[in-house]
């Protein structure tokens, strides 16, 4: 297995004795980019190389300090057709990674997936199911999991049957000029704290870019993200998500969906042509069992956004009772309406009402949090203006790699 | 070059007499031999034999693994001991080895080692050769094709061993790596008194934990299932396993009831879900994620993760009594 590799010291211009592992192409091509993943010592990289290659169990990283570098998310690339164990493509469980520059196709669970790691890096790279959308595609392309220092720039990812990009129970993130297309969801920060989200492209997903919070895990509370300049258009792939997943009831064309969150921002994006809203900011709409957790959005501003066409169409149960009661389409901002819920059969409530920067939007008038709207009772209402607190700009440590 | 050195040298005491004892100090070297039986754990080539200080266990309830035969053996090594853990596994002293062959009815296929370093617990598999005469070092795992004895007659198996990574996948626990199997609840209290007796373990209480085995019929069967579900899965479903993130905690013991699945939504399955809406429905199994992925034989929705391939139908009927016992809610 040690001959499949090529060692090359990498001497000029390296402030340490840094290497490169050089895996060169091979009949197992698993085994020798895992021995590459094993070998690697802090400040390593490993070179992957061009051309498709057929891997057939999923490969793990857990050194520190690597870099994974392809010749390009076009050239390398890494397909899972033929997986027969384990879900993920690549899995990172160390700390200071950058993965750059390769493709990951076809795994039959989640792309690549970081889980408990600090500083981790994701730059141009491609993840993609090649058949199109089923609901057999891997839940999520790019995964980072309760992680701290999250920088995802410049990926791209295609077909996944929940989110392209999906950030959950994780601290200081940033996404950025990223493109996701035909996803379920196309980028997804659930129960995080602190995301800046900016200059991607979200297009023909069944919902463009959602922030959440879900109650039972073991980090609730997701505050502070901040979404903008993102071009979030023509989302319109119909939901083809497994049903106990949450992203089956995201309705087709939401443009941003904002739930259960606390302290979000939208400002400076494109939103236009999405069929159900451009931002519909609404209550987690199911059964709360746990006491620790807050199911209504607080504290949500829209500020100046471009908005184009939306709320035609909305995909939901009363949605077309809904857009035909106020006039044949939902205006691009819209609240459920929820300010109360019960858990354990105590009554909770407390201000969700949204801000805008138009000075009004529309409330469902819910009472009770559903995804069924037939009961609602739509108003236009006056909301503040300007925010009342603003997210801190997040800002990755100078030791960042790939920053 | 060093690597070359070592196993020179270790080809020299392999063919001196027998029954020189285990070369603990090469247990605890930083380079893992590349041999197994360079560690002569046991007294013969095919490793049916232990050696000194090496003693051969069992699990009430053990992790399936495709109708695998196991071997379980312990090594501690001379004038240490390891101590008594009520909960969890057994604190054992550096130097300690657990050593777990997987096995077809005809053959082995490898046997993978668990070393209690001075700084933690370490993971090396070694996949043995046609004969049976000897297992190699294989760090970045491979996949074999086995042919496996199952109730349903011999399948085809495509056997994975796991590459040092993956190990942790199941023996992690935050950022340690940690055994899973030998638990008070687990070994029971004939072979804790007898691992006292031999001086491999020290302070053995007179009272010892009893815990159903997941097979004996006459035990409860919601006792038999959450034994069978903490050995099977939580290793990684547990607070500090690899999959804290998902919120279901299935060890030994779990109080939480939304935390043991009951009435609980997933959160990152995917289409693992099955186009179910919670993990385990009272009364109902053919509604419950879980009874849907331990059932399952494909790769991203099956559960556990590693490890299975094939369907463990004992386990299934296991788990779907447990669920259809427990009322609707």
């Amino acid at each position: 297995m040690i001959r499949t590799l090529t060692l090359t010291l990498l001497l000029a211009g390296a402030p340490l004795a840094a290497k490169t592992i050089a895996v060169a192409p091979s009949a197992d091509m698993r085994e020798a980019i895992q021995t590459a993943l094993l070998d690697a010592k802090s400040g390593d990289v490993v070179l992957l190389p061009a051309g498709t290659f057929s891997l057939t169990n999923s490969l793990s990283l857990d050194v520190d300090g690597v870099t994974v570098r392809g010749a390009g998310p076009d050239k390398t690339i890494l397909s899972f057709k033929a997986q027969t164990q384990a879900g993920e493509g690549l899995l990172v469980t160390s700390s200071r990674v950058l993965l750059e520059g390769f493709a990951i196709e076809d795994t039959h669970g989640d792309g690549i997936k970081a889980k408990g790691a600090d500083r981790i890096s994701f730059k141009n790279l491609r993840v993609e199911w090649t058949g199109g959308a089923k609901a057999t595609n891997g839940a999520y392309g790019v995964y980072p999991v309760t992680s701290t220092n999250v920088l995802i720039d410049t990926v791209t990812v295609r077909y996944c049957s929940d989110a392209g990009i999906y950030v959950g129970q994780s601290r200081n993130i940033v996404v950025k000029n990223s493109l996701v297309e035909f996803n379920v969801a196309g980028i997804e920060i659930e129960n995080s704290m602190n995301a800046d989200v900016h200059d991607n492209v979200a297009q023909r997903n069944t919902g463009g870019i959602l922030v959440f919070d879900l109650p039972n895990l073991p980090q609730m509370g997701g505050h502070s993200t901040r979404i903008f300049n993102n071009r979030i258009v023509n989302n319109d792939t119909p939901n083809f998500a497994a049903k106990g997943a949450i992203v089956s009831s995201v309705p087709m064309g939401v443009g941003i969906m904002v739930m259960a969150n606390r302290n979000v921002q939208v400002f400076g994006n494109t939103l236009d042509n999405n069929a159900t809203a451009g931002v519909m900011i609404v209550a987690y709409p199911l059964a709360v069992e746990d006491v620790r957790y807050n199911p209504l959005p607080r504290n949500v501003f829209v500020g100046a956004n471009s908005f184009g066409k939306s709320g035609w169409a909305p995909d939901f149960v009363g949605g077309k009772e809904l857009a035909a009661a106020v006039g044949g389409a939902l205006p691009p901002v819209v609240w459920d309406g929820v300010e109360s819920w019960t858990v354990k059969g105590e009554t909770r409530g407390e201000s969700a009402k949204p801000g805008f920067a138009g000075g009004q939007l529309l409330s469902f008038g819910l009472v009770v949090a559903s995804r069924d709207r037939t009961s609602a009772k739509p108003a236009m209402v006056a909301v503040a203006a300007t925010p009342v607190e603003t997210p801190s700009p997040v800002i990755l440590p100078s030791d960042q790699p790939g920053l | 070059m060093r690597w070359l050195l070592t196993a020179a040298a270790l080809l020299c005491v392999s063919a001196a007499p027998a029954q020189l004892p285990v070369a603990a100090d090469l247990l605890l070297s930083e380079v893992p031999a590349p041999k197994l039986s360079d560690y002569r754990l046991f007294r013969d080539a095919g490793a049916t034999r232990p050696n000194g200080r090496v003693a051969a266990y069992m699990l009430n309830t053990p992790l399936f693994s495709d109708y695998a035969v196991k071997h379980r053996y312990l090594f501690v090594p001379q004038g240490r001991s390891a101590a008594y853990r009520a909960d969890g596994v057994m604190e054992f002293p550096v130097g300690t080895a657990l050593v777990k062959t997987f096995a077809t009815p005809d053959h082995f296929i490898e046997t993978r080692l668990l070393i209690r370093k001075a700084n933690g617990w370490v993971a090396q598999p070694y996949v043995w050769n046609a004969d049976g005469t000897e297992a190699v070092l294989k760090r970045a795992g491979t996949i074999l094709p086995v042919i496996m004895a199952t109730p349903d007659g011999m399948k085809a198996v495509s056997w994975s061993v796991p590459n040092v990574n993956q190990c942790k996948g199941c023996h992690a626990q935050g950022h340690d790596m940690v055994p899973i199997g030998p638990t008070a609840w687990n070994l029971g209290p004939s072979q804790l008194r007898q691992w006292a007796r031999r001086g491999l373990l020290r302070g053995v209480p007179p009272v010892l934990p009893v815990a159903p085995r997941w097979d004996d019929a006459k035990a409860p069967v919601a006792a038999r299932a959450r034994a069978y579900l903490a050995v099977n899965c939580a290793h990684c479903h547990s607070a500090k396993g690899p999959a804290s993130n998902s919120g279901l905690f299935l060890d030994f013991g779990q109080a939480d009831q939304v935390a043991s699945g009951i009435g609980k939504r997933p959160v990152a399955a995917g289409r693992g879900s099955g186009n179910r809406e919670f993990d385990i429905v009272p009364g109902h199994p053919d509604q419950s994620i879980l009874a849907y992925r331990v059932e399952s034989t494909e790769p991203g929705v099956l559960m556990p993760e590693l490890g299975r391939t094939l369907a463990h139908a004992e386990g299934i009927a296991l788990i779907r009594a447990y669920i259809a016992s427990l009322p609707p809610q």
